[in-house]
């Protein structure tokens, strides 16, 4: 049974349409990457996945008592609250000293714990904030661009972390990226979205084309893949850029 | 030797700044100074309404308060510019009270003992209500400290953790309300948001975390209340200001420390 499936999700602010008739689901262990535009709604359906928007139309069902992992795309804490790392990894539920050091080793940032939230460095909050949602053992992991600010290198070494954490725990993992081509080699599943699917597929591994090898560069151990856009360019709203700079080069499928 | 009404005056304004304390830091935290301001000022409505029906002036000042704070969010949770909205119910309410109370016939009220409060006349019977209603706070807080503290950072987080947002700020809404209610006799409707705001701001360079700043904001309410009676007593002052004052003084000293980050 799915974790998480929606059925003709639609989410309106006013009079603007963010969602129009979604259908999405997401199983266990599964990895999903969701990509479209500024303002195509990925943020809207991840809200709506939360339960903090309530669709005005379809329905959103969770499987009962599931644990959910959420890395928001941005947190903004605010100086007025002392805040240290291992405070912030206990909100709301309490964790141990042991428990958060092992946690903050695993993600990368182990001598964190009395540092102030508010002194911590884009890549360092976002490790942060993924440590938080690992605490909870999450049966699905939700990152809202949780790449952004991070260079490549930073970004393989993040998708590496999150292969890992699939392995070892066997959570189903959402992720949602802004950038249209380049997305997580591990995906099961990308789904592009501009206000309705517009087509979804698998992501293609560039490892045996030397001139995405280059693209890429070279430290990020095929973590990142391309994904080629299925839908024509003109029809119905899904008129982005799909183009990279150069024609796509013969591609193996990621399986 | 320390007289009977002046015992009661110190207990009465240690609860409020028991409850002052922690609760400041959350006004602080959540920016809700001025949805203080508005509730505080219903109270005086409450006033107006307590003594022209007859019932107690807590239970007025309580009913006020929660209305006003219910209003508010009701109208800025429909995408009303909060800071017009509470603009206009922050005076309003402070408006209608004062005329209100002007048609009350046959009532002789002090009204400066509501809007600067009266801590010297607090008599046993509301010694009790204070004390009941700063622990009924206090106990609200500690029983949800660690909700109220992951919804204030982030409701989407506190949401994903399968908190409820809107709970939380209900039960935020209802101490604030409360402590509006127990306050008014002790420093008034005008002053209670300092009481509030004042401890907490002087607490933020003392502390590294949020458990600190309350207790910190706790002790600096304290203090302020016993000192700013003595400079009552010994200058001859108003209670509420001058416990105010000594809250302002602790903060300006505040400012000369280093924030311990």
């Amino acid at each position: 049974m799915s974790l998480i499936a929606a059925r003709g999700l639609s989410v309106r602010y006013g009079g603007v349409t963010a969602l129009e008739g979604v259908d999405f689901t997401i199983a266990p262990g599964e990895i999903v990457t969701i990509i479209g535009p500024n303002g195509s709604g990925k943020s809207s359906l991840v809200r709506a996945i939360l339960g903090v928007v309530h669709p005005t139309a379809g329905q959103i069902t969770r499987r009962a008592g599931l644990r959910i992992g959420y890395v928001p795309q941005k947190l903004a804490v605010d100086a007025r609250m002392p805040l240290t790392v291992r405070r912030f990894l206990s909100l709301p539920t309490r964790r141990d000293r042991d428990e958060i050091s092992a946690m903050l080793g695993r993600v990368g940032v182990p001598d964190l714990h009395d540092r102030q939230m508010t002194a911590l460095s884009g890549g360092q909050f976002q490790r942060v904030l993924l440590a938080r949602a690992l605490l909870a053992e999450p049966e699905l992991l939700i990152l809202d661009e949780a790449t952004q600010g991070l260079d490549q290198r930073g970004t393989a070494s993040f998708y590496q972390l999150i292969e890992q954490v699939r392995q070892e725990t066997g959570a189903a993992i959402l992720m949602v990226s802004h950038d249209l081509h380049v997305v997580m080699s591990a995906s099961d599943r990308v789904i592009c979205l501009n206000g309705h699917v517009c087509c979804q597929g698998q992501p293609h591994v560039v490892t045996a084309a030397p001139e995405y090898r280059a693209l890429f560069g070279y430290g990020t151990h095929g973590t990142m893949a391309l994904y080629q856009h299925a839908h024509s360019h003109d029809h119905d709203g899904c008129a982005h850029d799909h183009d990279p700079a150069q024609p796509l080069p013969e591609t193996a499928d990621a399986e | 030797m320390l007289s009977d009404f002046l015992i009661r005056a110190v207990l009465a304004g240690v609860a409020v700044a028991l409850a002052a304390g922690p609760l400041g830091a959350f006004v602080v935290w959540r920016r809700m100074a001025y949805f203080g301001e508005a509730t505080a000022h219903a109270a005086i409505l409450g006033v107006a309404l307590a003594l022209g029906f007859d019932m107690s002036i807590f239970v007025g000042t309580l009913a006020a308060a929660l209305a006003m704070a219910l209003a508010v969010t009701q109208l800025t949770g429909r995408g009303l510019a909060v800071d017009t909205t509470l603009g206009v119910l922050a005076h309003a309410a402070l408006a209608f009270g004062l005329v209100a109370v002007s048609f009350l016939q046959g009532v002789r009220v002090d009204l400066s003992a509501y809007l600067f409060g009266d801590i010297l006349a607090v008599g046993r019977p509301e010694l009790a209500v204070i004390w009941g209603g700063a622990l009924a706070v206090l106990g609200l807080l500690a029983w949800r400290w660690n909700a109220l503290l992951t919804v204030t950072v982030s409701e989407d987080l506190a949401k994903a953790s399968g908190l409820e947002p809107r709970h939380e700020r209900l039960g935020l809404t209802v101490a604030l309300a409360l402590v509006v209610a127990v306050a008014i006799q002790v420093v008034g409707a005008l002053l209670i948001v300092a009481m509030l705001v004042v401890p907490a701001a002087a607490a933020r360079p003392l502390a590294r975390s949020p458990e600190g700043m309350a207790l910190a904001a706790t002790g600096v309410a304290v203090a302020a209340t016993l000192g700013g009676l003595w400079g009552s007593l010994q200058f001859d002052t108003p209670a509420g200001p001058s416990i105010v004052v000594a809250a302002t003084v602790l903060f300006a000293l505040s400012l000369a420390m280093p924030r311990r980050d």
